[in-house]
Formats: C-alpha cells, structure tokens, sequence
C-alpha cells in the first residue's frame, strides 16, 4: 500500500482549476520531489496531503484512508510540515517549538525534554546552546534546522516540506540539503518535498513529479527526468545545463 | 481654620477618588468582558468584524456630555447615578479595547498560524497557545488607551450625579474656586498618568519575546 496516493484529485478556488486530476501515488521511504514554477499546483497538492485543504474532486489516501475520512487533528499530528519561513512561534523557546507535538498527545515533561534533546542533536544544534533561545535569535538556517526538529518531533512517518530552503542563501542551502540527505539515510521516511528549484530536486528526489498548470507533466526519477522530452521538462533541464555551463 | 478646610477637602477627595476609581475600573472590566470576547470572535470574519467596529466607532463619535444626557432618559439602564455614568463609560472604552483585539489577532503572522494548523492543533489550542499570547501586547495597548480616556471622561459623571473627581470639577467652576477645579483635576491628570505607566509596563514585559 502506498503512503499517500492521490486518486483523481482536483482543486479548485471558484471557477478555477489549480490542480486538475492529480494521480500519483508514494511509495513509503521515497523522497518525492513536487517540481514547478509558481502557479503550478505544487503547494496545492502537498497541502491536500495533511487535510489543510480538502480535494474538490477525487481524493487523497493516506495509509489508505481518504484524508476526508480521518479525524483532521490524528491525521496532521501524524505528518510532519516545514514551510518556508519556519513558521516558528515567536513567543517559544526553541526547545517548547520541537517539543509542542509531543506536549499536545500527553508525553510526559521528562520524556519531551530527552526527545528535543536528541533531535537538537540530531539537526546539529548543540541543545545546551540553543534549547532555551527565541527564533529570533537564530539564523535563518538554524530557524530551519529547528523546524525540522519540530516536524520530526512526534516521529511521524510522512514529512512534508513546502519549498523549506527556499529563502536561505546558496551557502546554508546547500548545507540543509546534505543534512537532509543524511538525516533520510538516518531515518527512512516519506518525504514529499515542493520545490521551484531543479538543482535542489535531482539532489533531493527518488522521484520527480513535475507539474504544469495544475497538470501532472511527468513524473519518474531524476535520471529519466533528464531523458525527458517534455516540454516543460526540457524548459527545466535548460536551467540545469546553463548552470552547468556556467561552471 | 485654613487646616480643617484642607482637612475636609482631603476627606472628600480621598472619598471621590475612590468612587472615581470604582467607576473607571467597572467600566474598563465591563467594556473588556464584552470587546476582548467580540474582537477574537470577528477578527476572522471581514463583514462581522466590519460591522462591529462600525458599531464602536458610532458610540464613540457621540460627545460625552451628550451621551450621560441621553441615557438618563431611558428605562432601566439609564436614570441618575453611578450605573448610567458606567454605561456610558463602557460604551466608550469598547472600541479601543475591540480594535486592539481585532488588529492583534490579526496581526500574528499567517506562516505562524499556517504551522500550528498544519501540527495538528485544534482551534482553542491555537487561539490559547498561539493567537493569544502574541496579540496580548497589542490587546493590552488598547486597554491601557481606553483605561486613560476613562478617567478623563469618568469626571463628567460628576454631571449625571455619579460622583467622582468630576465633583469638584463641576463645583470649582460653579463657584469660581481654583482649588475645587484643581483638586479634581490633579488627581484625575495623576491617575491617568499612572495607568498609562502601570499598563504600559506590563504591556512591555509581556512583549519581550
């Protein structure tokens, strides 16, 4: 059974289609890239994955189960989120942020602290420097390590991420991106990953899906992606060869 | 001669202080109970949130005087006293205390509130975890604006009979006595002055995040 699987699913906002019959399935343990440019469906569909938006056509299956048919709260507390700008609560230490899921399903305190603490570990943040600082003492890499470490609080078994380095320099970026790739040796999870970002992609993806207006365009791993003759495939891979160029 | 004048003013005028302080304080709970509530519940709904500021805004616009003068007449709540000057009062306080809200809630950052959707956390989680905590500076803002106004208005209640530092304000001026005027209007400057310190520092702790 695939972790998620998308079954015709369609969204729409009026009269407009941002994602228009979408069938895709993850297999547990592959790390699916959502390519596109913006306005392709992209965060649409990562976001009908944990029930933030409902399919107005079709649906979603997470661990086979329609997303409309599990209790909204079990399902997103099941699947970890990383958005772009951290979405970090200002007012929490770094170590109540990580630790937050955890709290709401009743974990007891002592239990809490030893799972922020190794997370802390785990996203290379020392915890004794970090544990009791304020996002807003933090760079914008570490505020995204922290948001990692949140997401995998709970230890869920999907992991969303929502263009998570988009905002950082080239520098750190490339730095979150090998630590993403050591921490997906570490711990095997789903990931579905959106991104506008090619490079990042065929680093990041065990598979490509590249969406065009709201349409599933391709989808296969970054070798056949390079094969592809699709037309907005091809305009992608120029992005890559003119970069490579460029070298 | 000269002392038990003073005597007797101070006796007095610890006696309006307090009946000023009964009603500014009613009247900034009342107006609370009611505006903090209504802000979290229409801060989210652009037509409700509309017409209730609308609403505000209108009680706000009527001039003081004017408004003690209109609630005498009117069964029940109104009439001479105390409880018509803290309607009044409420009436007064409740749109800085609602916009605060409005605008606080409004405030928090939409990634923020994104994220702690996206963790699973029910709506009163959010409001009481979230939402809450970081407008607070902003809501206290509005409650430090409209306690200040209220112990400037609360001494025209002297007016409708409600007591108060107005007393002697209204009694200086009817006898031309600068001392009357200014044992009224000290106290009165002072006490704003001090709310405004008083909440403006909590306000301050509260936003240290």
């Amino acid at each position: 059974m695939p972790a998620v699987e998308f079954r015709g699913a369609t969204f729409r906002i009026g009269d407009r289609t941002i994602l228009n019959n979408l069938n895709l399935s993850i297999e547990a343990g592959e790390t699916l890239v959502l390519l596109g440019r913006s306005g392709s469906g992209k965060t649409t569909a990562l976001r009908l994955v944990n029930g933030m938006i409902m399919p107005s056509q079709g649906e979603v299956l997470v661990d086979g189960k329609a997303t409309g048919a599990w209790d909204r709260v079990k399902l997103r507390r099941s699947i970890g989120y990383v958005i772009q700008e951290s979405g970090l609560f200002p007012h929490f230490t770094v170590e109540r942020n990580i630790g937050l899921v955890p709290s709401l399903e009743g974990w007891p305190a002592e239990r809490v602290a030893q799972r922020v603490n190794e997370l802390l570990e785990r996203v290379s943040l020392p915890p004794r420097d970090f544990a009791k600082r304020l996002p807003r003492e933090l760079s914008g890499g570490q505020r995204q390590r922290v948001g990692v470490a949140r997401a995998l609080a709970a230890d869920p078994k999907i992991l969303l991420f929502d263009e998570p380095f988009g905002a950082l320099d080239p520098v750190t970026r490339l730095d979150l991106q090998r630590e993403f790739l050591r921490l997906r040796q570490e711990l095997a999870k789903t990931s579905v990953f959106v991104t506008h970002d090619v490079q990042e992609a065929m680093k990041l993806a065990t598979r490509i899906a590249l969406l065009h207006e709201g349409n599933l365009a391709f989808a296969g791993t970054p070798s056949e992606f390079a094969a592809s003759t699709h037309q907005e495939a091809r305009a992608f891979l120029d992005v890559l060869e003119e970069a490579a160029r460029v070298k | 001669m000269l002392n038990d004048v003073l005597q007797d003013l101070l006796d007095e005028g610890l006696q309006l202080l307090g009946e000023h302080l009964v009603l500014v304080f009613s009247a900034i709970l009342i107006a609370s109970a009611i505006a903090i509530p209504l802000g979290l519940a229409v801060a989210g709904h652009p037509r409700t949130r509309n017409l209730a500021l609308g609403l505000a805004n209108i009680g706000q616009t009527i001039p003081s005087l004017a408004l003690f003068g209109f609630l005498i007449p009117i069964p029940f709540i109104g009439g001479i006293g105390e409880h018509t000057a803290i309607i009044a009062l409420v009436i007064y306080a409740l749109l800085p205390i609602l916009r605060n809200t409005v605008t606080g809630i409004l405030g928090v950052d939409a990634a923020v509130r994104d994220s702690a959707v996206a963790m699973g956390m029910t709506r009163m989680q959010i409001l009481r975890m979230v939402e809450l905590p970081l407008a607070a500076p902003t809501i206290l803002s509005g409650l430090r604006i409209a306690t200040v106004t209220t112990v400037g208005t609360a001494t025209i209640a002297a007016a409708i009979g409600a007591g108060g530092l107005g007393v002697f304000i209204f009694r200086g001026i009817a006898s031309v006595d600068k001392l009357q005027i200014l044992a009224g209007a000290l106290p009165a400057a002072l006490l704003a002055l001090a709310a405004d310190g008083g909440l403006g520092w909590v306000e301050r702790r509260l936003g240290r995040w």
